[in-house]
């Protein structure tokens, strides 16, 4: 035996390591027939990664002071150096995660992903979606620009709008009557926390879909199928191991996000005032309200939410609750998803047709949420938002009328 | 409960939105690679900006990325006292700015990336006579402006020309026509375009003096991955050779 293999048994007759890497990856039986969109897990990996060393870089340069902050990030981008390269990446990098997350999500919403057995997978899922809005609404807070302090502000003073509790709440939140250094302080904190927070549930949403298997584009349980492979007589027929196979598959399709990520990152950081916004290149300024007041574009859907619900008997609280409900509809997927079948690919013109207009309804909402609330512009919000709801709320009902397709035996290329 | 409703209020009214919004900017043909607009353009801001405005969070030996060597800089930019690794200050105190102008004059170091390099030309070259004014001038870009027009000996003093309108509810409005100059300064007017030019030009390097190397290092990283997806692709195939 050779010293590596000795070292490697002495390893694991103390820790299941070669067990681990097995169960995970040389073992780990996934689908053979996952396409494009099958990208986007190990993407949004990659990019907690790069937010997780870049915001730790960032760190140790920037100071959580409401007299020093906004100047420490200047420092940071001319002083520093490669100081600019960190902080593009770490701008850059909270939106393509979103942007990630959110072709991530769709993905499911397609396949049936959330299905049974997928129910607690798709839970732990949204819970880290929820997780990654608390991170990055305090970490637009810490460049302490005019949209970073007033945007918080809009925010916080949401919680106001909840009866009896609410005004107490909003000043536990901010340690202060109004958004300032205590706040900028905490959220700092809370900032660096969040997403240790954050790859904790992404090992435990690893753990469960390891449990339960991959869904793939055609929504058939490959473990139900028949048995045996070129690796194994117990696993899935139609499974292959996920490494080498998608190990290899990823590091293709890691390289094209890098590119599209490269691309945003050296020409373009701003993203077209999306990613950066203008308003935030002043200092924050609680004596000037900035004219209009929108928070980052990965927000907006459920800001546009928010403002399409007008005030009732004396209280903003219905907004508050509609954006709320916008996103725990989410969590109720897996059981407002009636059809027999889980993947589009089997599903009927009017399941594609409701989805369809779902996409649409929550790009327009987006947009909306970053314009200037117009009459127009609150009655297309409102519409957009009964839209977004009819499509949770119908589900049980045109899920089951859809006009499905025969799902085969076993998975197609 | 009240902050809320007056900020909700506030997002819902379009007025809002309208003050400054709707003001046709002029294309500023920006180009950081042009070393001697950027030099030009440094000359004019430290003897004509930096009185009142700062760059504080830019230090004085950025400028020898555009070709300005360190003892001209010491000699003709920067104030005796200074040193190359100086933040670029302004001597005025905020507070009595405040008192002379209504609030203390903006820094400029991101001036550029906040309102943009178009409205940055526009509004130097937009003040107009206006007797109703502190200092008897208005901007175009920026109605009711602190700041009085600083380069009038350069530019001259113009008049705003406006075409009065009525709408059916009997809503006075005034759009704005161009200019007329009533007393021609130093400078042609060809001449003050391109000294706007290129003080915009250099606002725009300092707003973000990565930039430049950001490019060129971006078309590296993205050779690199390039050539790096050719054999990451390959390697897929081979492997998948055998996945039917």
């Amino acid at each position: 035996m050779s010293a590596l293999q000795n070292m490697v048994g002495w390893i694991d007759d103390r820790f299941p390591m070669t067990k681990v890497w097995n169960e995970h990856l040389a073992q780990y039986y996934a689908p053979k027939n996952f396409n494009f969109w099958y990208f986007f897990g190990s993407l949004a990996m990659l990019v907690l990664v790069i937010q997780i060393l870049t915001g730790l870089w960032l760190a140790m340069m920037y100071k959580p002071d409401a007299d020093l902050a906004f100047a420490s990030v200047e420092y940071i981008m001319r002083d520093v150096n490669w100081g600019w390269l960190i902080r593009y990446m770490h701008s850059t990098g909270a939106s393509a995660f979103f942007l990630v997350i959110y072709l991530h999500m769709f993905r499911g919403l397609m396949y049936g992903s959330y299905r049974k057995p997928r129910e607690l997978l798709w839970i732990i899922g949204m819970i880290i979606y929820v997780a990654m809005m608390a991170t990055a609404f305090m970490g637009y807070l810490l460049p302490w620009g005019q949209m970073s302090l007033w945007g918080a502000a809009v925010i916080v003073n949401l919680f106001q709008a909840i009866p009896i509790v609410g005004e107490d709440l909003a000043i536990w939140i901010r340690g202060d009557f109004v958004i300032s250094d205590v706040t900028l302080n905490r959220f700092f904190a809370l900032h660096f926390l969040l997403p240790f927070v954050l790859a904790a549930l992404v090992f435990v949403h690893i753990v469960a879909l390891h449990k339960v298997g991959s869904n793939n584009p055609d929504g058939i349980e490959i473990k139900k199928g028949p048995k045996g492979n070129r690796w194994s007589d117990t696993a899935p027929a139609d499974g292959i191991p996920f490494h080498p196979y998608y190990s290899v598959k990823d590091i293709a399709g890691v390289i094209v996000f890098l590119m599209f990520f490269a691309g945003i990152l050296f020409f373009a950081p701003e993203g077209g005032g999306y990613f950066l916004e203008a308003p935030n290149f002043e200092p924050a300024n609680p004596l000037k309200t900035p004219v209009h007041i929108a928070p980052v574009w990965y927000f907006t859907p459920f800001y546009a939410i928010l403002r399409a619900v007008p005030s009732f008997a004396g209280t903003q609280v219905w907004g508050v609750i509609a954006m709320g409900a916008a996103i725990v509809v989410l969590f109720l997927l897996p059981w407002l998803d009636r059809s027999p079948v889980k993947s589009i690919r089997y599903k009927g013109g009017l399941y594609k047709g409701f989805l369809a207009m779902f996409v649409i309804v929550f790009v327009i909402l987006g947009w909306l949420g970053t314009q200037p609330a117009t009459e127009l512009y609150t009655l297309f919000a409102q519409i957009a938002t009964t839209l977004y709801f009819a499509f949770f709320f119908l589900m049980p009902w045109f899920s089951k009328a859809d006009k499905t397709k025969p799902v085969p035996e076993r998975v197609t290329k | 409960m009240k902050k809320l409703l007056i900020a909700i209020v506030m997002l819902a009214s379009p007025s809002a939105f309208a003050s400054g919004g709707n003001v046709h900017l002029d294309h500023a043909d920006v180009d950081i690679t042009d070393q001697a607009s950027l030099q030009r353009g440094a000359k004019y801001f430290v003897n004509y900006c930096l009185n009142c405005h700062s760059m504080k969070y830019e230090r004085w030996q950025r400028m020898q990325e555009f070709g300005i060597p360190e003892d001209l800089l010491k000699q003709n930019l920067m104030p005796s006292n200074a040193k190359p690794g100086d933040l670029m200050t302004t001597a005025m105190n905020p507070d009595d700015a405040a008192g002379w102008f209504g609030a203390p004059p903006p820094d400029l170091t991101l001036e550029a990336r906040l309102r943009g390099d178009d409205w940055i030309y526009t509004y130097l070259r937009s003040f107009y006579i206006d007797e109703s004014r502190p200092f008897g001038v208005n901007n175009i870009v920026f109605d009711k402006v602190g700041m009085p027009h600083v380069l009038w000996e350069l530019q001259g003093m113009q008049k705003a020309v406006f075409e009065e309108h009525k709408d059916e509810n009997g809503h006075e409005s005034h759009v704005f026509k161009g200019f007329e100059m009533v007393k021609p300064g130093k400078m042609s007017t060809e001449e003050y375009d391109q000294m706007s030019l290129d003080l915009t030009n250099f606002l725009s390097y300092m707003g973000d003096p990565s930039k430049l190397k950001r490019h060129s290092l971006g078309i590296k990283v993205l050779l690199f991955l390039l050539v790096f997806f050719i054999f990451a692709y390959l390697l897929k195939k081979e492997y998948w050779k055998d996945v039917h």
